[in-house]
């Protein structure tokens, strides 16, 4: 029984989505982003990437990472967004067996991130990470911003109080977390765990900084003010965010970057992107035919 | 589910009803069945415990006085006591915690976060979980060919508690892996996302949040060893002992002196299997006593492991 059904079911899936496929495939090729005029912080050359298991989940992406702008990565699940995200620090190299190709080359200097004889962790510590989950240490408020100095071997009290001071008023969670540096950072609710959490990542004043899905835990409140606490932060740090929600990428980011199925399909002003994209599959996808 | 809503849009809401309603009676009752279950398997196995408890502190509760503490064994039963079998228990125990915690850790941390895996980690993994039930003679045996005769080391405390180490050393490793393993990787991303490198996430992140689990694992493993019989006896511990190890502190220079562990010792259950093995009454008394003051040290120290992990909770969350 059980096997005649997933028959039929393959049956009819492949019967619905022949048609529709051939309609799909498009012969477009990706469109290569133009030259920026602007100030960059980095930017991929012909970079892919491959997990451990020979999933190649990025092929031959050229994109510019602009300086203080924020640059955000759509497209649906398993298109490689979060993959190169966590390309630009390195955190791949915690696994085993993932291979980077080509370039991450990191502006003014042009040092190439992946590079051989490159440490990952030195990588790790001008690139700044914010995860998916708020993922806080289970320590006190201060121990989690001071985290990054500590890592660097700051060990100088007045530094340190003077950074976490800074890095949490950046993170506009300074009102809320003041009065109880010394608590746990646990007893803090989702939003402002994770504001706690950018603070963290923004103490050592990283050059640029990452940020994973950053509202896909959050509700709507805590989501708006993370928006708007990205959107002052990018006067003065480049970031680049991967994002599920289209309109927030259309909300908070200058530029947009469209992938699918490992590649870049589009890149360009996020204003032109959402409202005129010159990509078939883009349109598709911001139309909300697929993803 | 299509079933279903067809049948609720049909003509016949109410049998639709019934039917999750017997279903869900029927569930009901497994679980009644089960929770009785698990009862009264429980009772059995706690009324076996206590009897067992009880009739041991009943028979030997009255014989435990201070005497009785500092006596040394004698073949009078009113007279002998158990002063040679505790001291030598702590001592073996304090040899045993030295070596197997910090090798047992060390190798538990390795496994789990350098070693790369493979066939070799997988082999050594199945390995170490099949030591932990490797009969504890076995591991006697071993320390008498190697330790004993091998090393030449003689029938002394350091041998005694080398012994207990390698028994106890793969509960220590796994339930150290096991800590480890339990770590979100979400906190070792977040670690390493700061730039940290693998040393400051091993020893600011890492072992700090594992240590309740591993605390627990090697008292797991000390409160195991602490009523081992099987090896001692095989390494050929003496059950007569009428004197002590010299006190590892002493008034003359150097002050600190480890000749206690060439000392010749006797444990706790050793003195009770003789005991036991007596024809006299009196003596089954004192095996007894003996038996109470075995118990209440490994309960203290499951008491400890306890006191110690919700210290270590507490302090670590603030």
């Amino acid at each position: 029984m059980a096997d005649t059904m997933t028959m039929d079911d393959t049956a009819v899936t492949t019967g619905q989505s022949a048609p529709e496929k051939q309609e799909k495939v498009d012969t477009t090729p990706p469109i290569k982003p133009a030259k920026e005029s602007g100030a960059l912080r980095a930017r991929l050359e012909d970079f892919s990437f491959t997990y451990a298991d020979g999933t190649k989940a990025i092929k031959n992406v050229d994109m510019p990472i602009l300086d203080c702008k924020v640059t955000a990565i759509i497209g649906p699940s398993g298109c490689g967004k979060s993959s190169l995200l966590r390309s630009l620090n390195r955190m791949h190299d915690l696994y085993p067996g993932n291979e980077y190709e080509g370039q991450i080359i990191l502006e003014p200097e042009g040092e190439n991130l992946i590079g051989p004889g490159v440490d990952p962790v030195v990588v790790r510590l001008r690139v700044g990470m914010v995860f998916q989950k708020p993922n806080p240490f289970p320590k006190s408020i201060y121990e989690n911003v001071a985290a990054g100095l500590r890592v660097r071997g700051i060990k100088n009290r007045a530094v340190i109080d003077e950074a976490v001071e800074t890095a949490l008023r950046r993170a506009a969670i300074w009102d809320e977390a003041k009065d109880k540096l010394n608590g746990s950072a646990y007893d803090l609710s989702g939003g402002q765990q994770q504001r706690l959490c950018i603070a963290r990542a923004l103490a050592p004043n990283p050059e640029i900084l990452l940020l994973d899905e950053p509202t896909s835990a959050l509700d709507p409140i805590a989501t708006a003010k993370v928006e708007d606490l990205i959107q002052e932060l990018s006067k003065s740090v480049t970031i680049v965010i991967v994002t599920h929600n289209m309109q927030q990428a259309a909300r908070i980011s200058h530029r947009t970057a469209f992938m699918y199925l490992g590649e870049l399909i589009e890149f360009g002003e996020t204003q032109q992107i959402f409202t005129n994209p010159r990509h078939p599959k883009t349109e598709s996808y911001i139309t909300g035919r697929y993803g | 589910m299509a079933v279903t809503t067809e049948v609720n849009m049909g003509a016949k809401p109410v049998k639709t009803d019934q039917g999750a309603f017997d279903a869900a009676t029927s569930a009901k009752r497994k679980d009644l069945f089960f929770a009785a279950g698990g009862l009264i398997v429980m009772v059995i196995s706690m009324t076996l415990l206590l009897t067992l408890i009880g009739d041991l502190v009943i028979r030997g509760i009255a014989r435990i006085d201070g005497d009785f503490m500092v006596s040394f064994p004698s073949r009078l039963p009113e007279r002998a006591g158990i002063l040679s079998a505790w001291v030598g228990t702590l001592l073996v125990m304090l040899v045993t915690a030295l070596l197997a915690v910090p090798i047992g850790v060390g190798a538990g941390i390795y496994l789990e976060e350098y070693a790369r895996k493979g066939w070799l980690s997988n082999l050594i993994e199945i390995n170490v979980a099949n030591l932990a039930g490797v009969p504890s003679i076995i591991y006697g045996l071993l320390a008498l060919g190697l330790f004993v005769y091998g090393l030449d080391l003689g029938k002394t405390v350091l041998v005694a508690g080398m012994t207990l180490a390698l028994l106890i050393l793969p509960i220590v490793i796994v339930s150290t892996r096991e800590a480890v393993r339990a770590i979100p990787r979400v906190i070792k991303e977040g670690a390493y996302g700061l730039g940290a490198d693998q040393w400051q996430v091993m020893w600011r992140y890492i072992i700090p949040a594992a240590r309740p689990g591993i605390l627990t694992g090697a008292i797991v493993g000390l409160s195991r060893a602490i009523g081992e019989t099987a090896p001692i006896i095989t390494i050929g511990a003496l059950t007569f002992i009428a004197f002590l190890p010299p006190p590892p502190i002493s008034g003359d220079f150097p002050f600190i002196s480890f000749d206690w562990l060439n000392a010749p010792f006797t444990v706790l259950p050793i003195q009770m299997f003789n005991w036991v093995s007596r024809p006299q009454a009196d003596f089954h008394t004192n095996a007894a006593a003996t038996g109470v003051v075995l118990m209440a040290m490994t309960l203290s120290l499951n008491g400890v492991a306890i006191w110690i992990r919700y210290r270590l909770r507490k302090s670590y969350r603030n």
